[in-house]
């Protein structure tokens, strides 16, 4: 495989998919866009973007979709729930960590779901997006939090608790959409299990 | 693109984004070294002069500033309380606050006075010495994208919404979510295909 | 380039899709200027559009433009002709109107002031000139529709097929936008439910099931088409 690019082999549909998967977790940050009624955890419905971003494009696709809305948001544009956006929130944030917790936790989501398809029982994809969306993010927001405040690591753990309930509430909300979506629209993700021993692409381009 | 951007003409809105960006990384890691009340006061004083220089009133940083405050609520004490309330614990905690302050002030006084496309291009230099890996113009061409989807996918989220209200019911989120994933996903084949007509096929 | 690969030709095309079939034994030879493509839901008839510029290819069979084959060389067939889809929303892929017509000229590896020339040329062809730094989703459905065509019509193809332009539009847009498609100097292929578009077209395809039913002037095809619907 030449290393001419991570993009290369992404067709115009992907392309697309990995745009508007970055449009639909920047949407699920705007105020009012969905509520989960009169709730006094506090819930951003962007991780569930991410969540989603990762069980229904896949790591690959999914990362991307990530990646380009985190480029938007360190750029500048109001795209973080709130309308936060700017470096201050990849940098000296006590909530820097959670964005590159989310870049983990979609392939995390992405590479698990690839193996449960294309039956994608319940509680196995429930435990691969608990795994992705919820420890591997905090794995690494937590750590950033008690660096950022220099508090120590079980201070931050337990500030971090708060979120846990909406996180939860989001995995559930996740394994169940996609579950439906994959129904929907099969072949968005190649399953693991079943892939053919993949040949080598006919590629005449350079 | 306007972002969080506040259009202005100072020293600080005309100096490249690179160089700022340079300034920042070296600035965020002098603050971090910081030991001494003194001289973080002194920082504290330099970034309100900054902000002074650009011509931005300190308000225009705080909703960038104001969710840390609340943090620090929970911080300042918890940080007291594991160093014994000692008077040295208030003085670590105190320095871990101004810190935070500084480099969060300084971090949104890039942001305000780049505009995304500066910040976008210094990126994409950035990028350059990784142009085996990244193709520049299809990272630019995923931005432009995203930006246009924006709009396309919050109306989507309306409609879902709007029809949820006209049916009167009262449906979960994955009810609501569904429908919001799976026409994004046909917008997103028929985007493909515009693109395809378009002449990006390669 | 012979006499005889000049125009649209279909030979022998069937597609196929999940196993069904959706075109069978299409033989075509499409030079008019202003031909229009009538049909059910589920015809098959947008499928037939979609193969003029290789968006959609055939399972059997081949279609050429202008002598070049769509499957083996459809980057070629793509500058020949330009394509107009139902929903301007989805054709609209860059933020603002200006960039996304300029688009299709940047991808083709054109000079920044050729682009800017032609792009300012185009957005002044449609009257889209005090729109140029507008979001294109602040723009309303014809003027959307106008900005897709601007787009398409930039590039400068020999060909304009639309799929349906006009479903999305109230009366008064879809009159604007058919007379400036009746109005083009490319040839143009129109799909269409909306048989007043068809005004002044030199021929009307008919498309029933997957097949060619009828395939004649307007009057007689249209007269076809109506006895099949009753």
């Amino acid at each position: 495989m030449t290393a001419r690019s991570a993009f290369a082999r992404l067709s115009v549909r992907d392309l697309a998919q990995i745009a508007i998967f970055a449009a639909l977790i920047a949407a699920l940050g705007f105020p009012g866009a969905l509520s989960l009624g009169a709730s006094t955890v506090p819930i951003t419905f962007q991780t569930l973007g991410v969540m989603l971003a990762g069980a229904i494009l896949g790591a690959r696709k999914g990362f991307l979709a990530v990646l380009l809305l985190l480029v938007l948001a360190a750029a500048g544009l109001p795209l973080l729930s709130g309308g936060r956006g700017g470096l201050v929130w990849f940098t000296t944030s006590p909530s820097a960590g959670y964005p590159y917790g989310w870049l983990l936790g979609v392939v995390v989501i992405g590479a698990l779901t690839a193996w449960l398809l294309p039956r994608y029982p319940f509680w196995p994809a429930l435990g691969a997006t608990v795994l992705g969306g919820i420890v591997a993010v905090y794995l690494i927001g937590v750590p950033v939090t008690a660096i950022n405040l220099g508090l120590p690591l079980w201070a931050a753990a337990v500030d971090s608790a708060k979120f846990l309930p909406g996180d939860l509430v989001k995995v559930v909300v996740t394994v169940l959409v996609a579950k439906q979506v994959h129904r929907a629209y099969p072949g968005l993700i190649t399953p693991r299990r079943t892939a053919p021993v993949s040949l080598p692409a006919v590629d005449a381009r350079a | 693109m306007i972002g969080l951007y506040r259009p202005g003409t100072s020293l600080l809105h005309r100096a490249p984004a690179l160089l700022k960006l340079g300034l920042l990384a070296v600035a965020m890691v002098l603050v971090g070294l910081v030991a001494d009340p003194l001289v973080l006061a002194g920082e504290l004083a330099a970034v309100v002069l900054l902000y002074a220089l650009a011509g931005i009133p300190p308000t225009a940083a705080w909703p960038q500033i104001g969710p840390i405050l609340w943090i620090l609520l929970f911080a300042v004490p918890v940080q007291v309380l594991v160093a014994g309330g000692s008077v040295e614990g208030w003085t670590t905690a105190g320095l871990m606050a101004g810190r935070l302050l500084v480099a969060v002030a300084l971090a949104a006084l890039f942001t305000l006075t780049t505009t995304v496309t500066a910040v976008l291009e210094a990126f994409q230099i950035l990028l350059r010495p990784f142009h085996r890996w990244v193709d520049a113009d299809r990272v630019g061409l995923l931005v432009a994208l995203t930006i246009r989807c924006i709009p396309l996918v919050a109306e989507i989220v309306r409609e879902v919404l709007d029809a949820r209200r006209a049916r009167g019911a009262q449906g979960s989120v994955v009810a609501l979510a569904v429908p919001v994933v799976v026409r994004s996903l046909y917008a997103a084949d028929a985007i493909g295909e515009a693109l395809a007509a378009r002449g990006l096929d390669d | 380039m012979s006499v005889s690969a000049a125009g649209i030709r279909f030979e022998g095309v069937t597609h196929d899709f999940d196993g069904q079939p959706v075109l069978r034994g299409i033989d075509l030879h499409l030079t008019e200027r202003r031909i229009g493509i009538v049909g059910a839901n589920g015809s098959g008839k947008s499928t037939l559009a979609r193969m003029i510029n290789g968006l959609v290819t055939p399972t059997g069979g081949t279609v050429t433009v202008n002598g070049l084959d769509v499957r083996r060389q459809a980057k070629l067939v793509r500058r020949e002709v330009g394509f107009i889809f139902t929903n301007p929303d989805n054709q609209i892929v860059m933020p603002t109107v200006q960039e996304d017509v300029a688009f299709t000229l940047r991808r083709r590896g054109l000079d920044a002031t050729e682009i800017a020339a032609r792009t300012s040329e185009a957005l002044d062809r449609f009257g889209l000139t005090d729109l140029a730094e507008r979001p294109a989703h602040r723009l309303s459905g014809g003027q959307k529709q106008l900005l897709a065509l601007a787009a398409v019509l930039v590039a400068g193809p020999s060909i304009v097929v639309a799929d349906e332009p006009t479903t999305l539009l109230d009366a008064r847009n879809t009159r604007l936008i058919t007379g400036l498609l009746v109005s083009l100097t490319q040839q143009v292929i129109v799909v269409t439910h909306d048989l007043e578009v068809l005004d002044g077209f030199d021929r009307v395809i008919v498309v029933d099931e997957g097949r060619v039913v009828a395939d004649d002037v307007p009057t007689t095809a249209l007269a076809a088409y109506l006895s099949l619907l009753s």
